[in-house]
């Protein structure tokens, strides 16, 4: 008891100085909420990798400090402050998707769908501070410079112990068995980016919030270091990562890979709460795979989506984020893919369909397969860095869930022909399957589903009856 | 009772129920297992090439157990965007039992042969996803292969041992080495690929030093050999790598430690 004690008091006591981004470092107080995931890009083809790791620190900017691992010493020149909004944009774009459909008039067949995506990506602000030190406790600083706001320091050691004293004496407060994190990568033969906020450049910025770091960096290793990231946070961490590859979809070699469920038909009251429904999924599938695997959630061609959860990211945003074998005269975009207008059935009015679908471009491909991964995880569920592969996979795949809208008939008998009667008995079997579906999905109660199902006009109990007349009378009367 | 003697008279039987198995697992439960179609390209692929080998070669024997343990490897292991790189693969590997061979062996193992030679040949369209394989499957799939061990009693299963322990060796002393806690090299081991590479790969008798030995020496450089090559060169199939290379060893261990042939004890009767 007295040792949990002493543990707790330890763990508050920790300042939440050397923060991460990118849940390198130490983890935010809340970051089991995924929408505050931590997210990096990374761009790889040969040797060559750009990461651009997402500010979402929190605190204040005079605070925030991080410590990442890299495989080699990075020059000034290979770093740049990157547009975290291009990196929402890739979020948004390849963010799990609820599509809409509204069922047509089942005594007219006519085909009607609307499309509609949701997004769960999430802005950031951060902070920190910086001084150098030239003391040396056999570390030996490679490079120090500033880019944009931060004060950048390239470090390699050949002690843990100096490291660590070396980095507490600048005012970085480490966790707790840090230092054996760090001597193991020291052996591994990896340098240190440090960083710090430069509050004087930072006003400069005019940005309320740090603007995401990019390195760019020739070698073998195509790896995440997470290790550090995991020392002392209070719970499991969400990071998402996109990956960018000329190639094909990337997978974590030491790691299972598994998919989110998909194309599921769901509810209709769901697209209130598209946010609480994948989250409830995630949470349920991570307990499913007790928390050991890494979600796919996201692997396409960038030439095209369908249905496209946000506009497609340009080529020249794709290029920023570190894919720089694009063309550089390639202008090939994709091409919006008009639907065919549809008479309205019944007369009664539907809202022009607009279904978000990008084709692939007239002159050829754009040569970049984006890779969204999504992994929660705690030191003892992934007690390694994650390495990873680039495959030659170009299955597409994406989070994708249906709603579909019964018809709504402009009389209050519903719609009165002999298909009718067919269509609303098969309604209330899909009702109750949609149901069942949400509830294995999120583990939610069966029951209230179907409350909520009740109030959001997919009845259970009110549905019309429709007209069972047998064919032939419908052929006498008419 | 019959089908169990039938069984244990030789130790294929017991790879094929294994390999099988672990197949309809992965079909069933993993998000990436491969096509049936897939499954049907490589095995008719090792089946037909054995069979023209036979005939061209007027070798008598009906004996298909070897297409089917090779076919079944490369399903679980091999990945190609390319489907018809997957019968083709199966045909390289038979073809490579036939001819690359030396003093009545053949030289390399003909799965590890397919994987190899397919990295080398199409380096962007073939990989292997070692990260495949959940927990509860990796034990079932270690006890399984434990089981072939001790049942089949098969002369040269010494292999799979050697190689595990040299290789659990090396991470261990890895981890020892960097600091590392002991989690890691342990989560390294449950690996689904590591298992078929160690039970089914470099434990082929007939391509691996007659000599016990030999066969010591041999499983060690194998780890070796895989240990510089994912931690020092990052190379991911590593393993496979390794096989491949040392296997081109075995003729000269042979000549220098000599021992009698080995003989698959349901072999061509």
């Amino acid at each position: 008891m007295k040792f949990l004690f002493t543990l707790l008091l330890l763990i508050s006591f920790l300042p939440s100085q050397a923060n991460a981004f990118c849940g390198f470092y130490v983890a935010k107080a809340d970051a089991s909420l995924f929408n505050e995931a931590s997210k990096v890009v990374m761009a790889r083809h040969d040797n060559r990798t750009v990461m651009t790791m997402a500010n979402d620190f929190k605190g204040d900017t005079k605070d925030f400090a991080i410590v990442i691992p890299v495989p080699t010493v990075i020059k000034k020149s290979q770093v740049n402050i990157g547009d975290s909004k291009i990196i929402d944009h890739i979020d948004s774009y390849t963010a799990p998707r609820l599509v809409e459909y509204h069922d047509s008039d089942p005594c007219q067949q006519i085909f009607k769908r609307e499309m509609m995506a949701m997004s769960m990506a999430d802005g950031a602000a951060a902070p920190r501070k910086l001084q150098k030190s030239a003391k040396k406790l056999g570390v030996k600083i490679e490079e120090s410079y500033t880019v944009g706001e931060y004060d950048i320091l390239i470090l390699s050691a050949e002690q843990s112990d100096g490291l660590f004293k070396w980095l507490n004496q600048e005012g970085y407060t480490l966790p707790k068995g840090a230092d054996k994190v760090l001597r193991s990568y020291i052996k591994q033969d990896m340098k240190f980016f440090v960083a710090k906020a430069n509050l004087k450049e930072f006003e400069k910025t005019g940005y309320t919030y740090l603007r995401p770091l990019q390195v760019a960096y020739e070698s073998e290793k195509f790896m995440l270091p997470v290790r550090l990231g995991t020392l002392n946070a209070k719970g499991p961490q969400d990071l998402l990562l996109f990956t960018l590859t000329k190639n094909g979809r990337v997978e974590p070699t030491n790691y299972r890979t598994t998919k989110i469920p998909t194309g599921d038909e769901i509810p209709t009251f769901i697209a209130d709460e598209f946010g609480e429904f994948y989250k409830a999924m995630f949470d349920k599938e991570v307990k499913k795979e007790k928390m050991k695997t890494v979600m796919l959630e996201y692997a396409w061609d960038m030439s095209w989506c369908d249905p496209c959860a946000a506009d497609p990211v340009p080529n020249k945003d794709l290029k920023k984020m570190g894919a720089w074998w694009i063309d550089q005269g390639y202008t090939g975009k994709p091409r919006p893919r008009v639907a065919p207008v549809q008479p309205s059935p019944n007369g009664t009015s539907w809202p022009a369909p607009q279904p978000r679908i990008f084709l692939p471009p007239k002159g050829g491909a754009v040569n970049v397969f984006v890779t969204r991964m999504h992994v929660r995880y705690t030191a003892d569920s992934f007690p390694e860095d994650i390495m990873l592969q680039t495959t030659d996979d170009r299955k597409n795949f994406q989070g994708r869930y249906v709603m579909r809208h019964p018809f709504k008939p402009s009389n209050k008998n519903g719609a009165q022909c002999e298909a009718a009667g067919a269509y609303y008995a098969g309604l209330q079997k899909r009702f109750d399957k949609e149901a069942k579906t949400l509830a294995k999905l999120t583990g939610w109660d069966v029951n209230e589903i179907r409350t909520k199902m009740e109030k959001n006009g997919q009845s259970f109990k009110d549905l019309p009856k429709g007209s069972d007349n047998p064919w032939w009378e419908n052929m006498w009367n008419e | 009772m019959k089908f169990l003697l039938k069984i244990k008279r030789d130790a294929r039987h017991f790879q094929i129920l294994t390999l099988s198995s672990l197949l309809i697992f992965l079909l069933l439960w993993s998000d990436f297992a491969p096509s049936l179609l897939v499954i049907i390209l490589t095995l008719s692929a090792t089946l037909v090439t054995q069979f023209l080998f036979f005939k061209f070669l007027k070798i008598p024997s009906k004996d298909y157990r070897s297409p089917f343990i090779t076919s079944l490897s490369l399903v679980l292991l091999f990945k190609t965007n390319i489907i018809w790189f997957y019968p083709l693969a199966g045909v390289v590997a038979m073809a490579s039992k036939f001819l690359i061979r030396f003093n009545k062996k053949h030289i390399f193992n003909p799965a590890n042969a397919g994987i190899v030679l397919g990295l080398l040949l199409v380096p962007n369209h073939v990989w292997v996803s070692p990260g495949q394989w959940g927990n509860a499957v990796w034990v079932g799939f270690a006890l399984a292969s434990f089981a072939i061990l001790v049942l089949s009693k098969a002369g040269r299963a010494d292999m799979a041992l050697f190689f595990l322990s040299s290789w659990i060796l090396l991470l261990f002393g890895r981890a020892m080495w960097l600091g590392d806690p002991l989690s890691i090299p342990i989560h390294n081991l449950q690996s689904g690929a590591l298992l078929i590479f160690a039970f089914f790969m470099i434990s082929d008798p007939m391509t691996t030093p007659n000599n016990r030995w030999g066969r010591l020496l041999f499983a060690f450089t194998v780890a070796v050999v895989a240990y510089i090559l994912q931690y020092v060169f990052q190379v991911r199939e590593a393993i496979f790598y390794a096989l491949f290379i040392i296997c081109m060893t075995t003729p000269v261990i042979d000549l220098i430690l000599k021992d009698r042939l080995y003989q698959w004890s349901g072999n061509n009767n």
